[in-house]
């Protein structure tokens, strides 16, 4: 079992880079920046915007000026309530997002809780060489640090490594990588999986159907993630790899490195991605100069996506929502003047319908949504699993850090919104799913054991 | 102990709560993620109530039965508390929150109001409390074993999903009791659904009498419905309409 586990680096690479939450739109368009808002994102901010577009509005309009500047009214206010349409949709693109963890998680935590080989000690990594079986705590602990130290240099010097490609325009060699580590994950870890799986069961398969099985599973998996495909059924690729590199990382990593590990790589996402040097900021900036976007296979998207036959109809839905904000700022310049208000209203109307139909057919092209690294959903259903693996056969840990995570996530969405820039999202989740797992096994779990015993309810 | 008892439990203790959940607030994110915020929230105070607990405990004798059981009924109505001091908190949150919503709408309203965002609070509170509940008794009722064999009750598992049951189920309308409250600035609302929530969990104490803490809670349950229903606007003609699917200017037409 350790030698294939040895043997290329490639297997570290869909959860070395990645680790971070950004927007979908990779030609960043200033003035229609991916705000994706949660519901109480970004208040001041948005309020600050709205307050002095319809300030601008009526002083403007009421001042008598020239329809010139009524047309940059206009574009401001037509900026705004783009804005506030994607704000809108901003709570639906959180659970767009809480949807594929969930189910991420709800695989790992199955499959621990099924399948006795994802929890036995069968070895170890060698990007954790020291052992973990010395009796004292200070020995082990020592060695749980020296692993991550291990760990987290790998993954740094991955992640330079595919940095440097990058910026050196080697997109054959990264391209290679990619299918090389795909394809392990495709055929190889889901043929163990699958016969973990069916050894559980007892169920018995001969190998001409588990060759047929496998070969279609893994040959779809590897088109509709490096080409094309349903998104739908990319998506779900997707989070099965994820889902099973992280049950190889629940199996092979030790206890205590486990969790040291977790915590250090959020440090280690923290500052890749925010600091100004760090590889993955220097990645997705990158990737942005050039306007490409960042490898299909290391991102998990949940773009929504239109056709410009829809964007037709939608303009067309548009239309009367354009006229009904028009109605409401004629409403409210009526209270202020009257006059000025509905001649210039006239007149400013008949450019409008044809300004937004252009920016709302170019915004409704591109693609809306939320992209979120492989590797934060890997590091997520470790936690999780891991907490499923290891907390005394008790479901209130994994339940306390799957709602920790969840939260965690959408706090950094709505990081996101309010800085509007790609983003770390292991930190907040990681950093809840750890002090929610460690007080729920030790503080809530003799509490809660205590009331059931008494059959108590609080 | 068998798939039978599993399933019986799980949709005695959460059908009612997951029909709720997939009828009124799986169709918006908006609620899901209150909804889920409000699990979090009742987490938070259940682990602070725990870290209380777990000090006093290991401050005291291990040994002195007296002492550990009334540590426990502290510990009970401290969690309690705190859980309503939460639910506070929360409220608060939600309130800026629909500042936020309205700054943030098109046409200066909120796209849920805070009547339902007390109703999703409420079920957010009760699902998580629910869950802690009975998910390790779920877990345990598939495995084998005899229930009651040393001489409890047999009607363990069926007692504490119906008990698990009314507790989502008032989590709900004291959620809605509670921000009605604190909406309209009427103190003994909250007075009364802190009350009601210590009695439920005092009346716990009686178990195995189930006659002494069920039946009880159900009272408690349909008072506090018939309480929320009437504070959301409800009436007894309202439900005369409804169960007799009339509409305001047609006539009458039976229901089904």
């Amino acid at each position: 079992m350790i030698t294939f586990m040895n043997n290329s680096d490639s297997e570290e690479e869909p959860c070395n880079e990645r680790t971070s939450l950004m927007s979908a739109e990779s030609p960043p368009v200033p003035s229609y920046q991916d705000g994706l808002q949660a519901s109480e994102a970004g208040e001041a901010q948005a309020h600050r915007k709205r307050r002095a577009g319809s300030s601008r509005g009526p002083n403007n309009i009421a001042g008598g000026e020239t329809s010139g500047s009524g047309v940059p009214v206009r574009e401001s206010a037509l900026e705004n309530e783009e804005e506030e349409l994607t704000l809108k949709y901003g709570a639906k693109h959180v659970i767009m997002l809480f949807v594929p963890v969930t189910l991420c998680m709800i695989v790992v935590v199955a499959t621990i809780k099924s399948v006795r080989f994802y929890t036995e000690k069968n070895g170890q990594l060698i990007y954790t060489p020291f052992s973990e079986d010395t009796p004292s705590v200070g020995q082990r602990l020592l060695n749980s640090v020296l692993n991550t130290i291990v760990m987290i240099s790998v993954i740094i010097v991955m992640t330079v490594f595919l940095v440097l490609l990058y910026k050196y325009r080697c997109y054959k060699f990264i391209h290679g990588w990619l299918i090389l580590s795909s394809l392990m994950l495709l055929f190889l870890f889901t043929y163990i999986y699958l016969g973990e799986v069916l050894k559980t069961y007892n169920v018995a398969m001969d190998y001409p159907t588990l060759f047929i099985v496998i070969w279609n599973f893994g040959a779809v998996g590897m088109i509709c993630i490096h080409w094309k495909g349903p998104l739908q059924l990319q998506q779900a690729y997707l989070i099965m790899i994820s889902a099973l590199m992280a049950l190889v990382f629940i199996k092979y990593l030790p206890e205590w490195s486990a969790w040291v590990i977790l915590g250090a790589i959020s440090i280690y996402d923290l500052m890749a991605v925010l600091c100004p040097k760090g590889p993955l900021r220097m990645l997705v900036e990158t990737a942005q100069e050039r306007n490409e976007p960042i490898f299909p296979a290391l991102i998990y998207s949940s773009a929504m996506m239109w056709t410009v036959g829809m964007a037709k109809t939608d303009t067309a839905a548009r239309g009367p929502s354009q006229q009904t904000w028009d109605a409401a700022e004629d409403g409210r310049q009526h209270l202020r003047s009257p006059s000025h208000a509905e001649s210039q209203m006239s007149e400013a109307r008949s450019p409008v319908p044809t300004r937004p139909i252009t920016s709302l057919e170019e915004l409704e092209e591109e693609e809306r949504g939320v992209k979120l690294g492989l590797g934060d959903f890997i590091f997520y259903s470790v936690l999780v699993g891991k907490a499923a693996a290891t907390a005394s056969g008790d479901w209130n840990t994994t339940l306390a850090c799957f709602v920790a995570i969840l939260i965690g996530l959408c706090l950094t969405l709505l990081l996101l919104a309010v800085f509007k820039k790609a983003l770390p999202a292991l930190p907040i989740s990681i950093t809840f799913g750890l002090i929610f797992y460690f007080s729920t096994d030790n503080l809530v779990r003799p509490f809660m054991d205590t009331l059931a015993s008494h059959q108590l309810y609080i | 102990m068998t798939l039978a008892v599993f399933f019986g439990c799980t949709f005695i203790a959460f059908g009612p709560a997951f029909g709720l959940f997939i009828f009124t607030i799986a169709r918006d994110p908006l609620r899901i993620i209150i909804l889920i915020a409000g699990a979090f929230f009742w987490l938070v105070s259940l682990l602070l109530s725990s870290l209380i607990w777990f000090i006093a405990v290991k401050a005291s004798d291990p040994q002195d039965e007296q002492l550990q059981k009334g540590l426990l009924i502290f510990g009970v109505m401290f969690s309690v508390l705190l859980q309503e001091a939460f639910r506070f908190l929360y409220y608060k949150l939600l309130r800026k929150a629909i500042e936020g919503l309205v700054a943030l709408s098109e046409d200066g309203c909120s796209p849920i109001s805070i009547q339902q965002m007390a109703y999703v609070a409420g079920v957010g509170f009760g699902l998580m409390s629910g869950a802690f509940s009975m998910i390790n008794l779920l877990a345990d009722a598939l495995g084998p074993g005899t229930v009651g064999i040393h001489g409890d009750s047999q009607l363990y598992f069926l007692t504490s999903a119906f008990m698990t049951m009314v507790l989502i189920f008032l989590h709900t309308f004291w959620g809605i009791l509670f921000f009605h409250g604190c909406e309209h600035r009427r103190w003994w609302e909250i007075v009364a659904v802190v009350i009601m929530h210590l009695t439920v969990s005092g009346l716990s104490f009686c178990n195995p009498l189930y006659v002494g803490s069920l039946v009880p809670s159900y009272l408690l349950m349909a008072a506090a419905a018939a309480w929320a229903y009437l504070l959301s606007g409800g009436s007894a003609q309202n439900l005369r309409r409804f169960l007799l699917c009339l509409r305001s200017e047609a006539s009458p037409q039976p229901g089904s």
